[in-house]
Protein backbone atom coordinates (compact mmCIF):
# COMPACT_ATOMS: atom_id res chain seq x y z
CA UNK A 1 0.00 0.00 0.00
CA UNK A 2 2.99 1.87 -0.51
CA UNK A 3 2.27 3.91 -4.15
CA UNK A 4 5.20 5.84 -6.26
CA UNK A 5 4.18 9.32 -4.16
CA UNK A 6 4.58 7.89 -0.74
CA UNK A 7 8.15 5.92 -1.24
CA UNK A 8 8.93 9.26 -2.78
CA UNK A 9 7.70 11.47 0.29
CA UNK A 10 9.42 8.92 2.71
CA UNK A 11 12.74 8.95 0.75
CA UNK A 12 12.91 12.53 0.03
CA UNK A 13 11.95 13.17 3.70
CA UNK A 14 14.58 10.82 4.90
CA UNK A 15 17.46 11.95 2.33
CA UNK A 16 17.15 15.78 4.25
CA UNK A 17 16.92 14.80 7.60
CA UNK A 18 20.22 13.01 7.34
CA UNK A 19 21.71 16.27 7.76
CA UNK A 20 19.24 17.63 10.90
CA UNK A 21 20.05 14.10 12.65
CA UNK A 22 23.55 14.61 12.92
CA UNK A 23 23.78 17.91 13.66
CA UNK A 24 21.57 17.50 16.19
CA UNK A 25 23.42 14.39 17.86
CA UNK A 26 26.82 17.00 17.56
CA UNK A 27 24.60 19.67 19.53
CA UNK A 28 22.90 16.99 21.85
CA UNK A 29 26.41 15.72 22.77
CA UNK A 30 27.98 19.49 23.54
CA UNK A 31 25.11 20.06 25.21
CA UNK A 32 24.72 17.38 27.71
CA UNK A 33 28.64 18.24 29.17
CA UNK A 34 28.13 19.27 32.29
CA UNK A 35 24.47 18.74 33.06
CA UNK A 36 21.81 20.04 30.92
CA UNK A 37 19.28 23.31 32.31
CA UNK A 38 16.11 25.01 30.69
CA UNK A 39 18.67 27.90 30.93
CA UNK A 40 21.53 27.12 29.30
CA UNK A 41 19.43 25.36 26.46
CA UNK A 42 17.48 28.78 25.99
CA UNK A 43 20.16 31.15 25.80
CA UNK A 44 21.42 29.30 22.85
CA UNK A 45 18.10 28.76 21.18
CA UNK A 46 15.88 31.28 22.71
CA UNK A 47 15.26 34.01 19.85
CA UNK A 48 17.58 32.23 17.15
CA UNK A 49 15.88 32.57 13.78
CA UNK A 50 18.40 29.65 12.69
CA UNK A 51 17.63 27.59 15.23
CA UNK A 52 13.81 27.50 14.33
CA UNK A 53 14.24 27.04 10.86
CA UNK A 54 16.60 24.40 12.00
CA UNK A 55 14.34 22.84 14.06
CA UNK A 56 11.05 23.54 12.30
CA UNK A 57 12.55 21.87 9.13
CA UNK A 58 13.88 18.85 10.92
CA UNK A 59 9.72 18.75 12.50
CA UNK A 60 8.42 19.15 9.34
CA UNK A 61 10.47 16.02 7.37
CA UNK A 62 10.05 13.45 10.45
CA UNK A 63 6.27 14.44 11.00
CA UNK A 64 6.15 12.86 7.35
CA UNK A 65 8.62 10.82 7.46
CA UNK A 66 7.19 9.12 10.65
CA UNK A 67 3.60 8.94 9.78
CA UNK A 68 4.25 6.66 6.11
CA UNK A 69 6.53 4.74 8.42
CA UNK A 70 3.79 4.11 10.87
CA UNK A 71 1.10 3.82 8.37
CA UNK A 72 3.30 0.51 7.17
CA UNK A 73 3.35 -0.85 10.48
CA UNK A 74 -0.25 -0.56 10.93
CA UNK A 75 -1.20 -2.12 7.81
CA UNK A 76 1.61 -5.17 8.15
CA UNK A 77 1.35 -6.31 11.45
CA UNK A 78 -2.11 -4.79 12.60
CA UNK A 79 -3.86 -5.36 9.18
CA UNK A 80 -5.40 -1.59 9.06
CA UNK A 81 -6.52 -0.54 5.98
CA UNK A 82 -8.72 1.54 3.74
CA UNK A 83 -10.21 5.10 5.05
CA UNK A 84 -8.74 4.03 8.81
CA UNK A 85 -5.55 3.70 7.44
CA UNK A 86 -5.71 7.01 6.09
CA UNK A 87 -7.19 8.60 9.27
CA UNK A 88 -4.45 7.22 11.31
CA UNK A 89 -1.46 8.55 9.03
CA UNK A 90 -3.14 11.64 9.27
CA UNK A 91 -3.37 11.65 12.82
CA UNK A 92 -0.41 10.76 13.43
CA UNK A 93 1.86 13.19 11.09
CA UNK A 94 -0.61 15.86 12.76
CA UNK A 95 0.21 15.20 16.12
CA UNK A 96 3.76 15.21 15.39
CA UNK A 97 3.71 18.59 13.53
CA UNK A 98 1.52 19.89 16.18
CA UNK A 99 3.53 19.18 19.33
CA UNK A 100 7.20 19.53 17.46
CA UNK A 101 6.20 22.82 16.42
CA UNK A 102 4.66 24.10 19.43
CA UNK A 103 8.45 22.47 20.90
CA UNK A 104 10.34 24.42 18.12
CA UNK A 105 8.26 28.00 19.66
CA UNK A 106 8.30 27.19 23.10
CA UNK A 107 12.96 26.68 22.79
CA UNK A 108 12.97 29.90 19.62
CA UNK A 109 10.38 31.81 20.64
CA UNK A 110 12.28 35.97 21.64
CA UNK A 111 11.33 36.63 24.96
CA UNK A 112 9.02 39.08 25.91
CA UNK B 1 22.13 -40.83 20.56
CA UNK B 2 19.07 -40.07 17.28
CA UNK B 3 18.94 -43.48 15.13
CA UNK B 4 20.79 -42.43 12.05
CA UNK B 5 18.83 -45.50 10.57
CA UNK B 6 15.26 -43.66 10.57
CA UNK B 7 14.17 -40.07 10.95
CA UNK B 8 11.08 -38.83 12.31
CA UNK B 9 9.02 -36.73 9.76
CA UNK B 10 6.21 -34.37 10.74
CA UNK B 11 3.77 -33.18 7.67
CA UNK B 12 1.09 -31.09 7.36
CA UNK B 13 -1.88 -32.65 6.21
CA UNK B 14 -5.64 -31.22 5.68
CA UNK B 15 -6.68 -27.58 3.24
CA UNK B 16 -6.84 -24.10 4.11
CA UNK B 17 -9.31 -24.24 6.51
CA UNK B 18 -8.16 -27.34 8.38
CA UNK B 19 -5.06 -28.27 9.05
CA UNK B 20 -2.94 -30.83 11.28
CA UNK B 21 0.24 -32.38 11.78
CA UNK B 22 0.28 -36.15 11.04
CA UNK B 23 4.05 -37.79 12.24
CA UNK B 24 6.11 -40.84 10.26
CA UNK B 25 9.10 -43.14 11.25
CA UNK B 26 10.72 -42.65 7.53
CA UNK B 27 14.26 -45.50 7.22
CA UNK B 28 16.96 -43.11 6.50
CA UNK B 29 19.09 -43.63 3.21
CA UNK B 30 22.71 -42.71 2.05
CA UNK B 31 21.57 -40.35 -0.78
CA UNK B 32 18.16 -39.23 0.03
CA UNK B 33 16.21 -36.15 -1.29
CA UNK B 34 13.26 -34.74 0.76
CA UNK B 35 11.18 -35.44 -2.04
CA UNK B 36 12.14 -39.30 -1.90
CA UNK B 37 11.31 -38.88 1.84
CA UNK B 38 7.68 -37.76 1.03
CA UNK B 39 7.25 -40.23 -2.04
CA UNK B 40 8.02 -42.77 0.60
CA UNK B 41 5.79 -41.96 3.12
CA UNK B 42 3.11 -41.63 0.15
CA UNK B 43 3.69 -44.94 -1.50
CA UNK B 44 4.34 -47.27 1.87
CA UNK B 45 2.99 -45.17 4.30
CA UNK B 46 -0.05 -43.29 3.40
CA UNK B 47 -1.47 -43.52 0.30
CA UNK B 48 -3.64 -40.28 0.76
CA UNK B 49 -0.66 -37.80 1.11
CA UNK B 50 -0.56 -35.70 -1.48
CA UNK B 51 1.97 -33.42 -3.28
CA UNK B 52 3.40 -32.27 -6.47
CA UNK B 53 6.30 -32.91 -8.32
CA UNK B 54 7.31 -33.53 -12.11
CA UNK B 55 11.10 -33.36 -13.27
CA UNK B 56 12.61 -34.49 -9.79
CA UNK B 57 15.83 -32.68 -10.89
CA UNK B 58 15.80 -29.53 -10.30
CA UNK B 59 14.41 -27.60 -13.43
CA UNK B 60 10.74 -27.12 -12.98
CA UNK B 61 9.91 -26.67 -9.34
CA UNK B 62 7.28 -27.94 -8.70
CA UNK B 63 8.16 -29.95 -5.96
CA UNK B 64 8.87 -26.78 -3.82
CA UNK B 65 7.58 -27.14 -0.32
CA UNK B 66 8.53 -25.70 3.19
CA UNK B 67 11.29 -28.07 5.07
CA UNK B 68 12.42 -27.25 8.35
CA UNK B 69 10.96 -23.59 7.54
CA UNK B 70 12.70 -23.09 4.98
CA UNK B 71 11.12 -23.24 1.51
CA UNK B 72 13.24 -25.49 -0.66
CA UNK B 73 12.81 -27.63 -3.56
CA UNK B 74 12.70 -30.86 -2.41
CA UNK B 75 14.40 -32.88 -5.40
CA UNK B 76 17.52 -30.87 -4.54
CA UNK B 77 17.70 -30.61 -0.88
CA UNK B 78 19.45 -33.63 0.71
CA UNK B 79 18.10 -35.10 3.72
CA UNK B 80 21.18 -34.63 5.70
CA UNK B 81 21.15 -30.75 4.61
CA UNK B 82 17.96 -30.13 6.32
CA UNK B 83 17.20 -32.16 9.07
CA UNK B 84 17.10 -30.88 12.73
CA UNK B 85 18.78 -33.73 14.96
CA UNK B 86 16.58 -36.61 12.66
CA UNK B 87 13.53 -34.51 12.55
CA UNK B 88 11.92 -33.10 8.95
CA UNK B 89 9.09 -31.00 8.95
CA UNK B 90 7.43 -30.70 5.68
CA UNK B 91 4.91 -28.10 4.62
CA UNK B 92 3.41 -26.45 2.00
CA UNK B 93 4.36 -22.97 0.67
CA UNK B 94 3.81 -20.20 2.84
CA UNK B 95 1.83 -17.32 1.45
CA UNK B 96 0.05 -19.66 -0.82
CA UNK B 97 -4.15 -21.20 0.21
CA UNK B 98 -3.98 -24.60 0.45
CA UNK B 99 -5.78 -27.12 -1.61
CA UNK B 100 -4.90 -30.48 0.01
CA UNK B 101 -1.74 -31.39 2.08
CA UNK B 102 1.70 -30.18 0.57
CA UNK B 103 -0.22 -28.70 -2.73
CA UNK B 104 -1.14 -25.02 -2.59
CA UNK B 105 -3.07 -23.23 -5.25
CA UNK B 106 -0.84 -21.05 -7.07
CA UNK B 107 -3.64 -19.06 -8.78
CA UNK B 108 -2.72 -15.87 -6.83
CA UNK B 109 1.02 -16.16 -7.65
CA UNK B 110 -0.21 -16.36 -11.37
CA UNK B 111 -2.76 -13.49 -11.33
CA UNK B 112 0.21 -11.58 -9.86
CA UNK B 113 2.14 -12.16 -12.31
CA UNK B 114 -0.27 -10.85 -14.38
CA UNK B 115 -0.76 -8.16 -12.73
CA UNK B 116 2.71 -6.90 -12.88
CA UNK B 117 2.30 -6.93 -16.55
CA UNK B 118 4.29 -9.63 -16.70
CA UNK B 119 3.94 -10.64 -20.48
CA UNK B 120 5.34 -9.35 -23.43
CA UNK B 121 3.62 -6.44 -25.33
CA UNK B 122 4.73 -6.47 -28.46
CA UNK B 123 3.61 -4.02 -31.73
CA UNK B 124 5.69 -4.64 -34.19
CA UNK B 125 4.65 -6.95 -37.21
CA UNK B 126 5.72 -9.28 -39.56
CA UNK B 127 6.43 -5.97 -42.31
CA UNK B 128 8.70 -4.36 -39.62
CA UNK B 129 12.23 -4.34 -38.65
CA UNK B 130 12.73 -6.23 -35.45
CA UNK B 131 14.75 -4.80 -32.50
CA UNK B 132 18.70 -5.68 -33.13
CA UNK B 133 19.46 -6.31 -29.74
CA UNK B 134 23.02 -7.35 -29.45
CA UNK B 135 23.99 -9.70 -26.12
CA UNK B 136 26.72 -6.87 -24.59
CA UNK B 137 24.02 -4.55 -24.90
CA UNK B 138 23.50 -3.17 -21.15
CA UNK B 139 20.16 -3.36 -20.60
CA UNK B 140 19.91 -7.15 -22.36
CA UNK B 141 22.16 -7.88 -19.80
CA UNK B 142 20.23 -6.62 -16.57
CA UNK B 143 16.84 -8.40 -18.16
CA UNK B 144 19.46 -12.08 -18.81
CA UNK B 145 19.61 -11.91 -15.30
CA UNK B 146 16.43 -12.06 -13.82
CA UNK B 147 15.36 -14.21 -16.91
CA UNK B 148 15.65 -18.31 -15.91
CA UNK B 149 12.88 -17.93 -12.88
CA UNK B 150 10.67 -21.01 -13.32
CA UNK B 151 7.73 -20.01 -11.22
CA UNK B 152 8.31 -22.04 -8.67
CA UNK B 153 7.17 -19.49 -5.89
CA UNK B 154 9.82 -19.95 -3.32
CA UNK B 155 10.74 -16.73 -3.45
CA UNK B 156 7.08 -15.34 -2.49
CA UNK B 157 6.67 -18.10 0.10
CA UNK B 158 10.16 -16.68 1.86
CA UNK B 159 9.03 -12.86 1.63
CA UNK B 160 7.38 -11.31 4.92
CA UNK B 161 6.16 -8.82 2.64
CA UNK B 162 3.77 -10.88 0.84
CA UNK B 163 3.04 -12.92 4.32
CA UNK B 164 1.42 -9.22 5.74
CA UNK B 165 0.65 -7.53 2.58
CA UNK B 166 -2.08 -9.72 0.71
CA UNK B 167 -1.87 -7.32 -2.19
CA UNK B 168 1.31 -7.02 -3.23
CA UNK B 169 2.62 -8.53 -5.91
CA UNK B 170 5.93 -9.84 -4.52
CA UNK B 171 9.13 -10.94 -5.86
CA UNK B 172 8.86 -12.96 -8.66
CA UNK B 173 6.34 -11.24 -10.91
CA UNK B 174 8.19 -7.45 -10.27
CA UNK B 175 10.99 -9.51 -11.33
CA UNK B 176 9.70 -10.47 -14.13
CA UNK B 177 8.64 -6.99 -14.98
CA UNK B 178 11.82 -5.86 -14.63
CA UNK B 179 13.23 -7.83 -17.19
CA UNK B 180 10.34 -6.83 -20.29
CA UNK B 181 11.38 -2.86 -19.15
CA UNK B 182 14.95 -3.75 -20.16
CA UNK B 183 14.11 -5.64 -23.08
CA UNK B 184 13.64 -3.71 -26.01
CA UNK B 185 11.70 -5.62 -27.63
CA UNK B 186 8.76 -4.81 -25.23
CA UNK B 187 6.92 -2.08 -26.39
CA UNK B 188 5.31 -0.79 -23.03
CA UNK B 189 7.17 0.32 -20.64
CA UNK B 190 4.74 3.01 -19.72
CA UNK B 191 2.03 0.14 -19.20
CA UNK B 192 4.83 -1.94 -16.85
CA UNK B 193 6.08 1.13 -14.73
CA UNK B 194 1.81 2.04 -14.14
CA UNK B 195 1.14 -1.47 -12.88
CA UNK B 196 4.39 -1.34 -10.33
CA UNK B 197 3.67 1.85 -9.68
CA UNK B 198 0.19 1.48 -7.65
CA UNK B 199 -0.09 0.71 -4.17
CA UNK B 200 -0.02 -3.39 -4.63
CA UNK B 201 4.05 -2.26 -6.24
CA UNK B 202 7.47 -2.21 -5.94
CA UNK B 203 7.27 0.57 -3.57
CA UNK B 204 5.90 -2.25 -1.07
CA UNK B 205 9.22 -4.04 -0.42
CA UNK B 206 11.69 -3.32 2.74
CA UNK B 207 14.56 -5.13 0.91
CA UNK B 208 14.98 -7.73 3.21
CA UNK B 209 16.56 -10.11 0.82
CA UNK B 210 14.47 -13.45 1.48
CA UNK B 211 13.57 -13.64 -1.94
CA UNK B 212 17.95 -13.41 -3.24
CA UNK B 213 18.96 -15.82 0.01
CA UNK B 214 16.17 -18.97 -1.06
CA UNK B 215 16.01 -18.67 -4.88
CA UNK B 216 17.19 -21.95 -5.89
CA UNK B 217 18.12 -20.52 -9.70
CA UNK B 218 20.51 -17.58 -7.91
CA UNK B 219 18.44 -14.86 -9.42
CA UNK B 220 18.46 -11.45 -7.22
CA UNK B 221 14.56 -10.30 -7.39
CA UNK B 222 15.47 -7.76 -4.60
CA UNK B 223 18.15 -6.15 -6.78
CA UNK B 224 15.19 -6.35 -9.74
CA UNK B 225 12.56 -4.34 -7.22
CA UNK B 226 15.47 -1.59 -6.76
CA UNK B 227 15.73 -1.12 -10.04
CA UNK B 228 11.80 -0.70 -10.28
CA UNK B 229 12.39 1.49 -7.96
CA UNK B 230 14.96 3.56 -9.72
CA UNK B 231 13.03 3.66 -12.60
CA UNK B 232 9.42 4.71 -10.82
CA UNK B 233 11.51 7.16 -9.32
CA UNK B 234 13.09 8.65 -12.57
CA UNK B 235 10.04 8.60 -14.42
CA UNK B 236 7.91 10.65 -12.20
CA UNK B 237 10.23 12.88 -11.32
CA UNK B 238 10.69 13.81 -15.00
CA UNK B 239 6.83 13.94 -15.46
CA UNK B 240 6.64 16.74 -13.11
CA UNK B 241 8.97 18.93 -14.71
CA UNK C 1 2.26 -21.44 12.62
CA UNK C 2 4.54 -21.73 9.77
CA UNK C 3 7.67 -20.29 10.40
CA UNK C 4 10.46 -19.10 7.75
CA UNK C 5 13.91 -19.22 8.67
CA UNK C 6 15.38 -15.81 8.47
CA UNK C 7 18.27 -16.13 10.30
CA UNK C 8 20.68 -13.26 7.15
CA UNK C 9 22.24 -10.31 7.94
CA UNK C 10 19.49 -7.95 5.65
CA UNK C 11 16.34 -9.65 7.43
CA UNK C 12 18.11 -8.86 11.00
CA UNK C 13 18.43 -5.01 9.37
CA UNK C 14 15.29 -4.85 8.12
CA UNK C 15 13.47 -5.84 11.83
CA UNK C 16 16.07 -3.31 13.30
CA UNK C 17 15.24 -0.60 10.73
CA UNK C 18 11.34 -1.41 11.52
CA UNK C 19 11.95 -1.47 15.86
CA UNK C 20 14.30 1.51 16.03
CA UNK C 21 11.86 3.55 13.87
CA UNK C 22 8.93 2.26 16.03
CA UNK C 23 10.22 3.10 19.26
CA UNK C 24 11.72 6.73 18.10
CA UNK C 25 8.24 7.35 17.03
CA UNK C 26 6.89 7.25 20.34
CA UNK C 27 9.76 8.95 22.30
CA UNK C 28 8.90 11.90 19.82
CA UNK C 29 5.82 13.20 21.41
CA UNK C 30 7.32 13.14 24.71
CA UNK C 31 10.54 14.98 23.86
CA UNK C 32 8.50 17.51 22.13
CA UNK C 33 6.35 17.96 24.88
CA UNK C 34 9.01 18.50 26.96
CA UNK C 35 10.51 20.97 25.46
CA UNK C 36 7.62 22.36 25.11
CA UNK C 37 7.71 23.49 28.91
CA UNK C 38 10.75 25.79 28.06
CA UNK C 39 8.05 28.35 27.40
CA UNK C 40 6.23 29.05 30.82
CA UNK C 41 7.02 26.14 32.85
CA UNK C 42 10.84 26.52 33.05
CA UNK C 43 10.97 25.40 36.92
CA UNK C 44 9.20 21.60 35.99
CA UNK C 45 11.47 21.74 32.36
CA UNK C 46 14.87 22.29 34.84
CA UNK C 47 13.07 19.23 37.36
CA UNK C 48 13.02 16.85 34.59
CA UNK C 49 16.21 17.84 33.41
CA UNK C 50 17.77 16.97 37.04
CA UNK C 51 15.95 13.46 36.91
CA UNK C 52 17.74 12.61 33.48
CA UNK C 53 20.66 12.97 35.49
CA UNK C 54 20.09 9.88 37.19
CA UNK C 55 22.59 7.15 35.09
CA UNK C 56 20.06 4.91 34.01
CA UNK C 57 18.35 7.63 32.54
CA UNK C 58 21.31 8.02 30.63
CA UNK C 59 21.06 4.87 29.71
CA UNK C 60 17.92 5.05 28.22
CA UNK C 61 19.40 8.20 26.54
CA UNK C 62 22.60 5.85 24.67
CA UNK C 63 19.97 3.41 23.96
CA UNK C 64 18.00 6.15 22.27
CA UNK C 65 21.48 7.82 20.34
CA UNK C 66 21.48 4.36 19.41
CA UNK C 67 18.43 4.11 18.01
CA UNK C 68 18.98 6.85 15.77
CA UNK C 69 22.14 6.37 14.64
CA UNK C 70 20.94 2.82 13.71
CA UNK C 71 18.40 3.92 12.00
CA UNK C 72 19.84 6.61 9.83
CA UNK C 73 22.19 4.51 9.07
CA UNK C 74 20.23 1.99 7.94
CA UNK C 75 18.52 4.02 6.12
CA UNK C 76 21.21 5.12 3.77
CA UNK C 77 22.05 1.89 3.68
CA UNK C 78 18.63 0.77 2.17
CA UNK C 79 19.11 4.21 -0.07
CA UNK C 80 22.67 2.97 -1.26
CA UNK C 81 21.01 -0.53 -1.94
CA UNK C 82 18.22 1.07 -4.13
CA UNK C 83 20.45 3.89 -6.05
CA UNK C 84 24.51 2.53 -6.29
CA UNK C 85 25.51 0.21 -8.30
CA UNK C 86 27.16 -1.54 -4.99
CA UNK C 87 26.73 -5.55 -4.24
CA UNK C 88 24.11 -5.82 -1.17
CA UNK C 89 26.93 -7.63 0.96
CA UNK C 90 29.62 -4.83 0.65
CA UNK C 91 26.64 -2.09 1.14
CA UNK C 92 25.52 -4.19 4.42
CA UNK C 93 29.18 -4.31 5.50
CA UNK C 94 29.98 -0.53 5.18
CA UNK C 95 26.64 -0.07 6.93
CA UNK C 96 28.22 -1.45 9.79
CA UNK C 97 31.13 -0.10 9.59
CA UNK C 98 29.76 3.72 9.54
CA UNK C 99 27.77 2.63 12.34
CA UNK C 100 29.96 1.26 14.28
CA UNK C 101 32.47 3.62 13.69
CA UNK C 102 29.57 6.24 14.78
CA UNK C 103 29.21 4.60 18.07
CA UNK C 104 32.90 4.20 19.27
CA UNK C 105 33.37 7.86 18.13
CA UNK C 106 30.35 8.80 20.17
CA UNK C 107 31.41 7.06 22.91
CA UNK C 108 34.59 8.90 22.87
CA UNK C 109 33.26 12.25 22.87
CA UNK C 110 30.64 11.71 25.93
CA UNK C 111 33.50 10.44 27.38
CA UNK C 112 35.98 13.47 26.72
CA UNK C 113 33.53 15.91 27.28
Amino acid sequence: MLNITLYLLQRVSAAMMVPFVLVHLVVMIIAVNGGLTATEILSRTQGSLVWMLFYGGFVIAVSIHAAIGVRVIAYEWFGLNGRWLSVFTWTVGALLLFTGLQAVHAVTATPL
Amino acid sequence: MPDTSELTVTIQRGDQHDQHMDTFTVPAFSNQTVLDVVSWIQQNEDPTLTYRFACRVGMCGSCAMMVNGVPRWTCRTHVKNALKGQYLEIAPLRNLPVIKDLVTDMDPFFDKWIDAEGHHHASLTRNDEFAAITPTNPKRMTANEGIECINCAVCYSACDTVKNNAEYLGPAALQRAWTLLNDDRDEQDETIIDAVSGSSGCHNCHSMGSCTVYCPNELDPMSAIAGLKRETTKRALRRRR
Amino acid sequence: MKKVSRSHPLWFAYCLHRASGLALVIFLPVHFWVLSLALNRQAQLDSLLRFTDHPLVKCAEFGLVFLLAVHCFGGLRLLALEWLPWSSQQKTFAAIAVAGAFLVSTLFLLQAL
